[in-house]
């Protein structure tokens, strides 16, 4: 068990910045999400963690051993972390005791305690019946479990995990979620957790961080992440945000303030910081989004499409004041549709998006 | 961990590397080198004398132009048999197409001057078939194999399927849309052959022809057999005859021949890669393999013409070499009493030279094959891997002991090895080990190139699992990577074997009394006029390479597609 600093990291690709300018800090035991698209640089980062590439600027630090740094490079085989691959990367000329073996063997843990340790290990992932089997001859759940227990039994100080669900049908991933939740609360294990599925980070993670481009968005709390993001791209990226331009006419102690959305005056979630300001934009949720009779305030709005999702509809519109913006909601069946249907919209709930840090 | 942290890592890496390119350069650019400072400095001082000799002498220039002819000659019959038979094979629905590429690759397995003693046989007044149906020449007529025509039948034969093989990839990688694009604009299948097919093939083709062009130019058992007793001298031959006649003291004559013919391999190359530069050839599609063209009523005709090739190329001149193998001297007809195991007993058993010869040839090409694959291993680990421009350069600088004429590493080699070893005072020349060099320095790439392709299709995560596990490189080599790579490593092991033991052109310029090789006694029994000898170890070294090529396709399943020539 250790904390992981990610202090500054830049890597560059040639003219590519894969990496620019990241700094996480993860704490001792805690489980960190790292999530993004693909190509925006996460796996780049678990590679620098792992210290399979070197880097170009920053510093990885390890509990309290540097491990990457401009002057220094520590080899993968030295860091003591453990990985869960996405392919699993088992060796398929070894049975599951002899992957699960091997980093023990490695480090010239023999005979009785090396047997002990496997077996431990295996009753760990609930696979004891399974020592001599190959690996081919298994289901992707268990493959992912040896390859637990295989990054496990050495008691590496933190465990990186690419993707890991990556490869499993639906149902899987769904018990192999609540397998990582409870092997991490009984392990106690730093854990990275690489991964583009926001549903799957959500569940898993204490803590998550937010990459596009290279660039760190947002570390936050699953709930801080979905109710307070820091810019718009975090907004529009977790659980499909809509980013809307507000007017912030009176901010109010206790983190709320007055604004104007659309020509009607709401109240806001805000940030203790933020000032009035005019060209302020909103991040709003489809779930706060209500349709209201003609009579109640709100927004004008008019169907685009109505998409039916299986006991409601997902509605699409348009404002009327401003065109080219997009809301989207959900409306319970039965609902009754004809061509640009006019609705009237109320919004329950929004988070002013803190302006940019300037400089 | 202090700022040495992972030194230890980094030191066997490196060490490691550098070990690996260190080897290349003294199997590789070593003996070339010391043979271009042959060409301009013999025996260490500049001086033209050599070089004006050789080049004012007209021996040369018939030399030089036989060589031309007949590697020109036998490109042009090899191109247009090995890519129609290419396009038949991959493009059509022909039957039994693993047997006939089988029989089709056969030839280029077989040594040389295997083949050409197997048509030596087969044609000729003292030929055991003709004599069978009774239309042997009369004695004492002139072989007609022994010419200029003669030489370039056999390697256009020889060297078909290298045509073959090369086309036959570039058509696996073929998109099937391209095809189908051109079949709905309305074309008819040969019309998609010509417009489509071919133009894109360009590249492989070329590259076919380039290869085939330096390996019928390196050639040296079809023209000694062929050329040498009609006094048709090549390049290869001359350079044999001057060192055989005269010993090392023409070696600065030779090195300067060696040079030209080298020369000449690599304006071959050199043209192939200027042909391929002036237009994109890049497919920019890729999709399932494709759909035969269905020949229907052709189907038959196609296939026995098919056959009919194999049986004139291949199992006629066989079969003469055998039957030959199996009368007891030249000249009398194979009849049920005349028919004798003595040459094979006499082989086997009674000629020292022959029996040593087994025992070189299998322990040279055994251990040229599993030192070539075990240098292999760690080679392509750091060509594929950890790729660099260095190791892009030493990867080029590998294939060409391999691309160029075997005569010109034999006589580089000499010029390195004729004096003793520097610091150890030994000297290898006249031994087995300046075989044996040359056996690595020449078959190594034929051991890293199925090695590297094996390399592409692994899971790099496989092996960075267990560096994480906090092994060590030579460990996740020995224990993660080599029973990985072994199909792969085991069918590189078995083309170098295979090569080796059916070498000639290396061994001729170097083996003395006691380093016999198995082409050289086969060499050696026709030079002598014992072609019943010649003809009974040939059959025993045909048997070793079919068996061992059959025993690969056993394990076949489990290697990519191509690492073994003669898969279908």
């Amino acid at each position: 068990m250790a904390r992981l600093t990610i202090d500054r990291v830049t890597k560059q690709f040639g003219e590519f910045r894969a990496l620019d300018d990241v700094s996480i800090e993860v704490r001792d035991g805690e489980f960190m999400a790292i999530l993004g698209a693909s190509g925006c640089g996460k796996t780049t980062l678990l590679r620098q963690i792992a210290g399979f590439d070197k880097l170009d600027a920053g510093r990885i630090v390890i509990g309290e051993t540097v491990v990457s740094s401009t002057a220094l490079h520590v080899p993968p085989e030295r860091r003591r972390i453990g990985i869960v691959f996405q392919s699993y990367a088992l060796w398929p000329h070894m049975t599951v005791a002899e992957n699960v073996a091997y980093g023990l063997t490695v480090a010239g843990v023999k005979g009785a305690e090396r047997e002990r340790r496997v077996a431990a290990a295996l009753s760990l992932v609930e696979l004891n019946g399974f020592a001599e089997r190959r690996p081919a001859a298994l289901s992707g759940g268990q493959r992912q479990r040896v390859a637990l227990a295989r990054c496990l039994v050495t008691e590496p100080s933190l465990v990186l995990l690419d993707e890991p669900l990556a490869n499993l049908d639906v149902h899987l991933r769904a018990a192999m979620e609540d397998e990582f939740a409870r092997f991490h609360a009984r392990s106690g294990t730093t854990m990275v957790y690489i991964t583009h599925d926001q549903a799957e980070a959500m569940a898993l993670a204490d803590r998550i961080a937010v990459m596009d481009c290279g660039k760190l968005l947002q570390v936050a709390t699953p709930s801080r992440l979905y109710r307070e993001p820091a810019d718009e791209k975090v907004a529009r990226f977790i659980g499909e945000g809509m980013v809307v331009p507000v007017d912030v006419q009176v901010v109010e102690p206790g983190g709320t303030c007055m604004v104007e959305l659309f020509g009607s005056r709401m109240r806001m979630r805000c940030s203790p910081s933020q000032t009035p300001a005019t060209d302020a934009h909103a991040c709003l949720r489809g779930s706060d989004l209500r349709i209201v009779d003609a009579s109640t305030p709100g927004i004008a709005v008019s169907v685009v499409r109505a998409i039916y999702q299986g006991g409601f509809f997902r509605l699409e519109t348009r404002v009327d004041q401003t065109p080219g913006l997009l809301l989207h909601l959900t409306a319970p069946e039965p609902f009754e549709l004809a061509a640009n249907t006019a609705l009237r919209v109320q919004v329950a709930d929004g988070w002013v998006i803190p302006a940019a840090a300037k400089g | 961990m202090t700022e040495a942290a992972g030194w230890r890592e980094r030191v066997e890496d490196t060490a490691l590397l550098w070990g690996l390119v260190g080897v290349v350069v003294i199997l590789s650019v070593l003996p070339l080198a010391r043979l271009l400072f042959e060409g301009i400095a013999p025996d260490g001082h500049v001086s033209t004398a050599a070089l004006a000799r050789v080049l004012g002498s007209s021996t040369t220039w018939v030399a030089t132009r036989h060589s031309l002819v007949t590697a020109f000659g036998g490109t042009l019959v090899a191109v247009v048999i090995g890519s129609v038979v290419a396009l038949v094979v991959a493009l059509t629905d022909i039957r039994g197409r693993n047997a006939f590429v089988f029989c089709f690759v056969l030839p280029l397995m077989i040594a040389p001057q295997v083949v050409a003693l197997a048509w030596l046989q087969l044609f000729g007044p003292s030929s055991t078939v003709l004599k069978m149906i009774g239309m042997a020449p009369a004695m004492g007529s002139r072989n007609p194999l022994y010419s200029a025509e003669g030489i370039v039948v056999l390697l256009g034969v020889q060297y078909a399927p290298l045509v073959f093989l090369t086309l036959r990839a570039g058509l696996r990688t073929m998109p099937q849309e391209l095809i189908e694009a051109g079949l709905a604009a309305g074309a008819s299948p040969m019309k998609i052959v010509r417009t489509i097919v071919l133009p894109l093939m360009t590249p492989p083709l070329v590259a076919g022809v380039a290869l085939c062009f330096v390996s019928c130019l390196g050639n040296f058992g079809i023209p000694a057999f062929l050329g040498i007793p009609g006094n048709y001298l090549v390049l290869p031959t001359l350079i044999y005859q001057r060192l055989a006649g005269l010993g090392p003291s023409v070696l600065s004559e030779v090195a300067v021949l060696s040079v030209l013919i080298g020369a000449i391999a690599v304006a071959g190359i050199w043209l192939q890669d200027l042909m391929l530069r002036r237009r994109d050839f890049r497919i920019t599609t890729t999709s399932s393999v494709m759909r035969p063209f269905e020949l229907a009523r052709w189907r038959l005709p196609v296939e026995s013409a098919l056959w009919l090739l194999t049986i004139v190329v291949l199992v006629l001149p066989l079969v003469a070499l055998v039957l030959t193998s199996l009368v007891p001297a030249v000249g009398v007809p194979l009849t049920a009493t005349s028919a004798t195991l003595a040459n094979y007993e006499y082989v086997m058993f009674e000629h020292a030279a022959a029996k040593r010869a087994f025992v070189n040839s299998f322990g040279m090409s055994a251990t040229a094959a599993v030192v070539i694959v075990l240098l292999a291993v760690p080679l392509a680990y750091f060509l594929v891997w950890r790729r660099s421009r260095l190791l892009r350069v030493l990867n080029l600088v590998a294939e060409m002991p391999y691309a160029l004429p075997g005569v010109v590493l034999a006589i580089a080699a000499i010029l390195v090895f004729l004096k003793p070893l520097p610091l150890l005072g030994i000297s290898i020349y006249n031994t087995i080990w300046i075989i044996l060099f040359c056996y690595f320095a020449r078959f190594l790439v034929l051991g890293l190139r199925p090695v590297i392709s094996g390399y592409y299709q692994l899971d790099r995560t496989l092996e960075e699992a267990a560096q994480v596990a906090g092994a060590r490189l030579l460990r996740r080599l020995r224990t993660v990577i080599l029973p990985l790579i072994a199909p792969a490593a085991t069918a590189g092991a078995l083309l170098i074997f295979l090569t080796a033991f059916n070498e000639l052109t290396v061994s001729a310029l170097l083996w003395s009394s006691g380093t016999e090789t198995l082409g050289v006694t086969v060499f050696s029994f026709q030079q002598g006029g014992d072609s019943t000898y010649a003809a009974a170890l040939a059959s025993l070294t045909v048997a070793v390479t079919i068996a061992l090529m059959l025993s690969t396709l056993l394990a076949s399943a489990r290697l990519a597609q191509g690492v073994l020539p003669w898969r279908g």
